[in-house]
């Protein structure tokens, strides 16, 4: 009996009768970092420099950091700064895209309801007229339209989607009860007071407290802090983790749990009409946010720009930039700079800086992530359980899942869409994961996504009409133990010189309100170095 | 070994040269792979159609494999019955088969549509029918199979393809043929492919049986009336259909945003879009006359009005009985409506062909994206938008849809919300109320009692403090000031309770009107 034969003939019979000719990849772009560019500053060398520019302040880097510091520079009225991206695009984290269908991400999708702590966010919000009324006030009000529409979230779980994201459904009492705990425990330590009285867990952390006891939460792993406090079931695990690499691309067995308890326990700001765990979010994430401030204040970055040599010395700052699009070198001499790019690039630029700050600068280390736009001909498809939300999770997946770019309109019939969809490379060492992330071709992460996303939504390949796919090798600081609170980032932050470092990396955390309040209290420094009298915008406890 | 009673001796069947008969067990492999497929496809179209009529999906699915694999032990068990003739036998079963199967999901529909609760014994006679037949077609193969095998290869290779063809079908079943082919005409694409099979057997065996074009033709038969039916099968939706809606269907068509259907019975034409009544014209003008004339009677000074949804044309009927108005534009996210509505005869002469009016602009768009992309002011606002059954339909409740509103109404300006029922879903209806009066409308209250639909709730939104009209235009049948306090008066069962604003970011009157509408259904 020839059995291949019977196989032969019984999958033709499959493919003639019941599965449909699996079609080519959908096309789209590969867009990546300036990687090429960003190895240059590894391995130069750089031709010297043709012009001179002069500026009394250079920020290098035009993220969310860097735009914050040139907004609070713009607001003392303070003008003589150059703005330097090493991208085409400002925006770092918070750069979207746009076609017929839809403005989309490319990164950062949304911020909190900010704490009264986070008070030039909120001062950015009110300018932008997302927060209307008092900035300072306890219960804000925010503009409807920016609100996160219900539904705002679903999982895929067990073949149907559930509101939220508890896996719960079908768990034991047990673990109905642990999750319970959890959340309880983490409401704790979000009310709790360190022994100098300052919350616990503040945004920006620069608040919180420095009681000796929460902070040895940042010594041990997010995943040895839940074993110690007996919190085993798989629901609770899952949800930390996904949230660990959510918000920080690293996995929960990497993260510091003071981290990790970071993300449960910071937030709880309350806003007039909304529900405490409201989030404001916009089509194109909060790429909104970025291009409203370079917008109002007319903020404009030198693009392509990468800054390979930053020399500090006792009366001004050299700074040699490779202009990558004229092909050319220059060299700008400023009395300050405002260094909003990640840091462990700083370790390469800075020249004849201490040996023990560029040590300290290599101790941050990075997220390799990877975002797809899915652009759909229809939305997905209705089937049973929670209906299309904002945030789509799917459980046990090596996604986070997919947030819709159209959610925030206000058509009723639901037509084409624009799915984000998010990847962090968590699983295995970053350096490994970079290299697989880039020298991965678009079609093969194209695919990954609809083999990912065909789970819940089988149909999802033949309503795809383009796939485009963002490599980001250094996407966000990983907040290991020992690197928010650890002797490195006190040795950068605690530098006094003529280099200001801002940006998330000051944090140790990758969030919009640590990018922003990083930039802005560097910019402050700087106004005060210079001797311009400038009001603190920031929270003053 | 049984079976052995066909005319021509088995004998000679064994002596028979071995390609072809390689080719012979190769044939009814395959066919034993499309069997297991057919005999799969029939239990989850019945699944599914009792899940897609009775709802439920745990229960009927659950409850529907049970029987059918229990049916198909009992056709196992019948097969030891059959002692003589095995090909004519199977390929009786297969056309039985065929014509049971195939018209499984056409007679379940039409069943469900006329026989009402008899449609579960129809269920389960075909899934039990079915179940026995089907059970009775492995066994039949192994053993003329077993004729030309040993026994451990017939039942590795027959067991193998049944295997292999169950996972086919089931994999294509929820992928393709449902969605793509519907119920009805998947049952006879497997119909068809059963009697093929049968076709084909007569083939092979064309020398072992008495009379092969006999048996031939009746294949022959089979087939054409399945073929007949897979052409049909729109028409049998539309039969079902018909017998669901209990009048005469004058008009059906599925535009892109729904299935509209227009029944007549004497003198009743109804409006039904995806199977929820739209309006009666016996009372319909108790509900036209409610949303219009206590509002737009009281403002003398309106020109230019608004109707937001009504693509039926009925509020505009009662707008132009105004002469004053000089303008009225109609927003509906439908095209397919206005244009019927504008062209039908029976439609125009129910609208009084408002449709066509020079003074009536009509545009096709999403009343939200349109409302927030125009700068005109209007009067009178009408708005007629569907029950806030869904979150789509719920933004257009919202504070965020009203503040529009409140921007495009002139300074004395009103509008009036269709808001549901304020007896069935109380909560809903002043869960609106509380949500205009939020961004700072003057609100008044009304309902009036439309037979076909209930005690039903409207709300006029004001800019300033609202009083009722002294006086109506001639020829109304409904309204009039003697009915005021009915109108404006809520009884108890109806009176206001609190309820939470209703705001994009919380959505929370689908959420009552969901739990209202399932807990109203339910009694």
């Amino acid at each position: 009996m020839d059995r291949r034969a019977f196989f032969g003939a019984g999958a033709a019979i499959l493919a003639a009768g019941c599965s449909p000719r699996v079609p080519a990849t959908p096309p789209g772009d590969l867009l990546s970092t300036s990687h090429a560019l960003g190895h240059r500053l590894r391995d130069g060398p750089f031709p010297a420099a043709g012009e001179t520019r002069r500026a009394r302040v250079v920020i290098v880097g035009a993220g969310v950091s860097g735009l914050s510091a040139a907004w609070r520079l713009r607001r003392a009225g303070f003008d003589d700064f150059a703005l330097l991206e090493l991208e085409r695009e400002p925006g770092g984290n918070a750069r979207s895209g746009a076609n017929a269908v839809s403005a989309y991400p490319w990164g950062a999708h949304y911020i909190p309801l900010p704490t009264r702590e986070a008070r030039a966010t909120r001062l950015i919000l009110a300018e932008l007229g997302v927060l209307q009324g008092d900035p300072d006030a306890d219960r804000p009000r925010y503009d409807e339209r920016a609100l996160c529409q219900a539904p705002q979230e679903r999982l895929y779980r067990n073949g149907t989607w559930e509101e939220g994201l508890a896996p719960l459904a079908g768990r034991t009492k047990a673990e109905a009860g642990e999750w319970q705990r959890f959340h309880e425990r983490m409401r704790a330590f979000e009310a709790m007071r360190g022994a100098d009285g300052r919350r616990a867990f503040a945004i920006p952390l620069e608040f919180s407290s420095r009681d000796p006891a929460l902070l040895a939460l940042d010594r041990v792993t997010m995943r040895d802090w839940m074993r110690g406090e007996g919190f085993g079931s798989e629901a609770v695990n899952w949800l930390v983790n996904y949230a660990c690499r959510d918000d920080y691309g690293c996995d929960y067995r990497d993260t510091s749990a003071w981290a990790g308890i970071h993300y449960f326990a910071s937030r709880g700001a309350s806003a007039r009409d909304a529900e405490r765990d409201a989030v404001l979010t916009w089509p194109d994430g909060i790429g909104f946010v970025v291009r409203g401030l370079a917008e109002r204040h007319g903020l404009r970055a030198v693009p392509s720009a990468l800054v390979h040599r930053v020399e500090e010395g006792a009366r001004g700052v050299a700074l040699d930039a490779w202009l990558a699009d004229e092909k050319r070198a220059v060299r700008y001499l400023a009395e300050h700079v405002i260094w909003a790019a990640p840091f462990a690039f700083a370790a390469r630029a800075l020249a004849g800086a201490p040996p023990a700050l560029v040590e300290a600068l290599r101790a941050w280390d990075y997220a390799p992530w990877l975002t797809a736009n899915l652009t759909l001909s229809e939305p997905p498809h209705v089937h049973h359980g929670a209906p299309l939300s904002w945030d789509n999770v799917i459980f046990e997946s090596d996604s986070l899942g997919y947030v819709v770019a159209t959610h925030q309109g206000v058509a009723t019939r639901p037509g084409p869409t624009v799915l984000t969809w998010y990847r962090p490379l968590s699983g295995e060492a970053p350096a490994a994961a970079r290299r697989r992330l880039l020298s991965s071709t678009r079609e093969s992460w194209a695919e990954a996504a609809l083999a990912d996303l065909a789970r819940p939504h089988p149909e999802i390949r033949a309503i795809t009409t383009r796939i485009d796919v963002f490599a980001n090798g250094h996407a966000m600081v990983r907040p290991r133990p020992g690197l928010v609170w650890g002797a490195a980032r006190r040795r950068v932050t605690g530098h006094r010189g003529r280099v200001h470092f801002a940006h998330a990396d000051a944090s140790g955390i990758s969030i919009f309100e640590e990018a922003n309040d990083r930039g802005v209290g560097a910019a402050e420094a700087v106004l005060a170095a210079l001797g311009e009298r400038a009001k603190s915008v920031r929270w003053a406890g | 070994m049984t079976g052995t009673a066909e005319h021509v001796p088995p004998a000679e069947a064994r002596a028979a040269p071995l390609a072809p008969s390689a080719a012979l067990n190769r044939a009814l492999l395959a066919s034993v792979f499309v069997i297991a497929a057919c005999g799969l496809v029939y239990e989850l179209i019945a699944a599914a159609a009792s899940t897609y009529l009775l709802g439920d999906s745990i229960t009927q699915f659950s409850v529907v494999i049970g029987v059918y694999l229990a049916a198909m032990g009992v056709g196992s068990y019948l097969s030891r019955y059959i002692v003589s003739g095995l090909v004519t036998r199977f390929v009786d079963i297969e056309l039985l088969i065929a014509v049971l199967g195939g018209f499984s999901a056409a007679v379940m529909f039409l069943s469900f549509a006329y026989a009402g609760p008899g449609f579960r014994v129809v269920l389960y006679a075909i899934v039990v029918l079915v179940g026995i037949l089907v059970g009775l077609e492995i066994p039949l193969v192994m053993r003329i199979l077993g004729e030309r095998l040993g026994l451990k290869d017939v039942v590795a290779q027959v067991l193998t393809f049944d295997y292999i063809g169950a996972l086919a079908v089931s994999i294509a079943f929820p992928l393709v043929l449902a969605p793509r082919l519907g119920l009805i005409r998947t049952a006879f694409l497997f119909g068809l492919m059963n009697a093929a099979v049968a076709l084909w057997a007569v083939w092979l065996f064309r020398d072992r049986l008495r009379a092969p074009r006999v048996v031939a033709l009746r294949c022959a038969v089979v087939l054409a009336a399945l073929a007949g039916g897979f052409a049909a099968a729109e028409r049998l939706t539309q039969l079902a259909e018909h017998q669901l809606y209990a009048d005469q269907i004058i008009h059906a068509e599925s535009s892109r945003a729904q299935r509209i259907v227009v029944t007549r019975w004497r003198d009743d034409l109804r409006l039904y879009l995806n199977g929820n009544l739209q309006f009666s014209a016996l009372d319909e003008y108790r509900y036209h006359e409610t949303l219009v004339h206590p509002a737009l009677a009281a403002l003398p000074q309106a020109r230019r009005a608004l109707v937001l949804g009504g693509g039926d044309g009925l509020a505009l009927r009662e707008i132009l009985k105004y002469p004053d108005i000089e303008s009225v534009t109609l927003v509906d996210l439908d095209p397919a409506i206005t244009r019927l509505f504008a062209d039908a005869p029976a439609l125009r002469s129910l609208n009084g062909d408002a449709l066509n009016s020079p003074k009536v602009k009509v545009v096709n768009a999403d009343a939200f994206v349109w409302l927030e992309a125009s700068r005109e002011h209007f009067d009178f606002v009408a708005i007629d938008f569907p029950d806030p059954s869904n979150h789509s339909l719920g933004k257009l409740y919202t504070t965020a849809f009203y503040q529009l509103l409140k921007r495009r109404l002139s300074a004395r300006g009103i509008a009036v919300i269709q808001s549901t029922s304020p007896l069935y879903a109380r909560r809903s209806f002043w869960c609106v109320v509380t949500t205009l009066e939020s961004v700072g409308f003057e609100v008044t209250p009304l309902h009036a009692l439309v037979p076909s639909f209930g005690e039903w709730g409207f709300i006029i939104a004001s800019q300033g403090p609202y009083a009722p009209p002294a006086r109506y235009p001639e020829g109304l049948r409904f309204v009039t000031p003697e009915i005021h306090p009915a109108l404006f008066g809520f009884p108890k069962d109806m009176a206001r309770v609190p309820a939470e604003v209703n705001r994009l970011n919380n959505q929370v009157l689908v959420t009552y009107f969901e739990s209202e509408w399932r807990r109203g259904s339910a009694e």
